[in-house]
């Protein structure tokens, strides 16, 4: 029997209204084991990051790092304006294999728009201490 | 500009840092409420800080891209995943390639050179070892990483195998090896088609560097003092750094190996592409089909042929000693409740097998408490024997108590070797020492050895989560150590006697529910003091959050049809704090939301 040690408690939206008192363990940005964002606490670029997907990893990895890379450390007006050679090598790197790099196509990117939206205002939502901290420092 | 407008918007999901946003949208988008499960897409892990800031940088360099001149492939990758048909990848071919021209007739007859030296060698070709070639590829730039696996396939993604394949209307599915994510778009369980990887007799004069799959070999011995491996052709092939992805093997039960030959051919240990195909082909041509065992996979399968069932009047027969479903990981209760409603699917047996026979044209399985029962084939799910076969000739350590490699908690085995996945027996800082055999925590270690391959020296961190959808009323996601044994703290979202007619009528004592009504709208003024009764409605465990605790403190969190809450869920165990009142806890879950 699972009564001894399984315990049930049902709750109703007015029981959980009022704040949690529940103490959490604040969090340590420059946390060394923790998995990081897109950008590290020490402003270089974090390549393995789950965002870029295989970005970096892929066939034109190099070609990809040297584009984002110039454009991240870039101090233009216009950021990025000096790195055009760069994102022309990833684009012709890319064109090469379109397989894992697909040329989007009118309707496609009227689905994506919509999904785009959608998922966007999810991904808003999720915000995390973490991403804060990455946030502010690619604005400073 | 209006392009990149348009570009702009389009790269607004470019994270989904946790799968959980993900299934909680599929809950609305697909029929019958069923839910997708995590599809890793490009990017695989739960990674945490996918979303906000790195979105936001990610936005414009995208843009940046698009703006000079037609960056929108690099957009797509991001948001769809959409990964295009991927034909099996077959073993490496035994004759010499076509003539290529401007090349001598002597080069044209020379054999193919596999590389006899790999600078990173990943033994196994599944996600552990794919996530560890993309993190290593990402970090050291021009990276040779060569995988070598027995299997003809290149890596792929197994949940689909046992979850969204079986669910395609697409009859040719079993080629395609496609599936419908939870934002309907499609994609192959292949992480990545061929044209990503390098041809491994291409990988050391690759001047960019690569990943080579090695495919239909097998690595039978290991050299550690040489750091070099031999192969079941018997080629070696040296390395600088080493990881071991082996996974592992599913097991069999005694009896039925012990039936012969006729028992073992109508039966299916399933983990493989082949073993998905087999069985879809089987569930098409036979009456009934008896699944061996209660836990996830044998779940998954008995609810994915259940399904099929109803179209194909197939006999679908879940077969397991617990008590229920998901017994040695949900609590007696909750257990139960799952078992009631996957019932109605399929046919739940709860007994212990003694022993299978075949006798006119059917399979006899004789359980223990004297009953038979008769069916066509057999699919056991009985767990998963971890492959250890390199321990000897390497002299690694296993584990006794968990079976696997043991590695430290940078998952490091010796010097130069690491081993990640299922195969990895390896010490979580925070809850000790452990094996996982879960898709996510493939993905998780994998990374990691490959960061410390290249030299990232961090120990196993973030943690990893898992997920199961049995139909659908039972969709939840884990994390930690998620044992029934341990005790439980379960608390569920409930209605208020407000909500449900029948507490209403119950509560007022009549019969006739609009009397009760005009009878709650006098009473009211007084009432208002007191809170509104929570009727305990037995047995619907609707939506909740269930703790695991070890020595008062959270080691385990379920979260039981609720979704996008895994970040906290992670945090509290992170956090490793006694907390006195779990309800307290529950509320950060907001479980009343949608």
């Amino acid at each position: 029997m699972s009564y001894w040690k399984d315990t049930i408690i049902f709750v109703t939206k007015e029981d959980h209204e009022a704040p949690s008192n529940a103490e959490l363990v604040e969090e340590d940005p420059n946390d060394p084991y923790e998995e990081r964002g897109l950008i590290l606490p020490s402003g270089e670029i974090n390549w393995n990051c789950p965002c870029l997907g295989g970005m970096a990893s892929g066939p034109c990895g190099s070609e990809f790092k040297e584009a984002f890379s110039c454009f991240h450390y870039s101090k233009e007006e216009v950021k990025g304006s000096e790195c055009l050679d760069q994102f022309r090598s990833m684009q012709e790197c890319m064109q090469r294999y379109p397989e894992l790099y697909p040329q989007e196509d009118e309707k496609d990117e009227k689905d994506k728009q919509e999904q785009a939206t959608e998922s966007g205002a999810n991904a808003a939502s999720e915000g995390q201490k973490d991403n804060d901290t990455t946030e502010s420092e690619v604005k400073s | 500009m209006l392009k990149c407008r348009a570009v702009w918007r389009k790269l607004a999901p470019l994270a989904r840092s946790a799968s959980t946003q993900c299934r909680h949208n599929v809950k609305t988008a697909l029929n019958n409420g069923r839910r997708q499960a995590f599809v890793p897409a490009t990017h695989m892990s739960t990674g945490p800080a996918g979303g906000g800031g790195s979105e936001n940088t990610l936005y414009v360099v995208l843009v940046g891209a698009a703006c000079l001149g037609g960056g929108a492939y690099v957009s797509n990758l991001f948001i769809t995943s959409k990964a295009p048909t991927e034909p099996a990848v077959t073993s490496l071919p035994e004759s010499a390639p076509a003539p290529e021209p401007g090349k001598t007739c002597i080069e044209l007859s020379a054999p193919l050179t596999l590389p006899s030296h790999a600078p990173y060698l990943l033994i196994g070709g599944g996600t552990a070892s794919f996530a560890a070639a993309r993190s290593i590829r990402a970090r050291d730039p021009g990276a040779k990483v060569l995988i070598v696996t027995d299997e003809p396939n290149l890596p792929y993604m197994r949940p689909p195998l046992s979850k969204e394949l079986w669910f395609s209307d697409d009859p040719s599915v079993t080629e395609t090896l496609r599936f419908k994510q939870w934002n309907g778009k499609e994609r192959s369980i292949y992480f990545q088609p061929s044209s990503f990887y390098v041809k491994p007799e291409e990988l050391t004069s690759a001047e960019n560097g690569g990943v080579a799959v090695l495919t239909g070999k097998k690595v039978i011995q290991m050299d550690v003092r040489g750091n070099k491996v031999k192969l079941d052709d018997d080629t070696e092939i040296s390395y600088d750094k080493c990881l071991i992805g082996t996974g592992g093997v599913p097991r069999n039960l005694q009896v039925i190996e012990k039936a012969g030959d006729e028992v073992m051919n109508r039966t299916t240990l399933f983990r493989k592409i082949e073993d998905f195909k087999s069985l879809d082909n089987v569930s098409r041509n036979v009456k009934s089909i008896t699944i061996i065992g209660g836990g996830f996979l044998g779940s998954e399968l008995a609810c994915a042929l259940g399904r099929r069932s109803s179209e194909t009047g197939l006999e679908v027969i879940q077969m397991f000693p617990e008590k229920g479903n998901m017994g040695k990981v949900l609590p007696e209760y909750l257990s139960n409740w799952t078992t009631e409603k996957v019932k109605k699917g399929y046919c739940v047996i709860t007994a212990l097998v003694k022993s299978v026979a075949f006798k006119e044209d059917k399979l006899e399985i004789l359980l223990k408490d004297g009953r038979q029962v008769k069916t066509d084939h057999i699919v056991a799910a009985v767990g998963l024997e971890p492959n250890v076969d390199l321990a000897k000739s390497a002299g690694l350590e296993v584990d006794s108590d968990f079976g696997g490699y043991r590695v430290n908690a940078e998952l490091q085995a010796r010097s130069n070797i690491w081993v990640a996945g299922d195969a990895a027996c390896f010490y979580d800082i925070r809850l000790g020492r452990r094996r996982v055999e879960h898709h996510d925590h493939a993905v998780v270690s994998g990374r990691l050895a490959g960061e410390n391959m290249t030299g990232a020296n961090k120990p196993y961190w973030h943690q990893s989560m898992f997920w199961s959808d049995l139909g659908p009323d039972v969709g939840y996601e884990a994390i930690g150590i998620v044992d029934s044994s341990l005790p439980t703290v379960g608390v569920f979202a409930k209605a208020t006697s407000k909500d449900t007619p029948k507490a209403a009528t119950e509560q007022s004592g009549t019969g006739i529910r609009s009397e009760s009504e005009t009878e709650a709208t006098a009473v009211t003024p007084v009432a208002s003091s007191t809170p509104a009764p929570v009727m305990e409605h037995k047995d619907e465990y609707g939506k909740g959050v269930i703790f695991y605790l070890r020595d008062k403190v959270v080691v385990g969190i379920i979260l039981w049809n609720v979704f996008n809450r895994m970040p906290i869920a992670r945090k509290i165990i992170k956090d490793g704090e006694e907390h006195a009142d779990l309800n307290e806890v529950a509320k950060l879950f907001n479980i009343h939301e949608d």
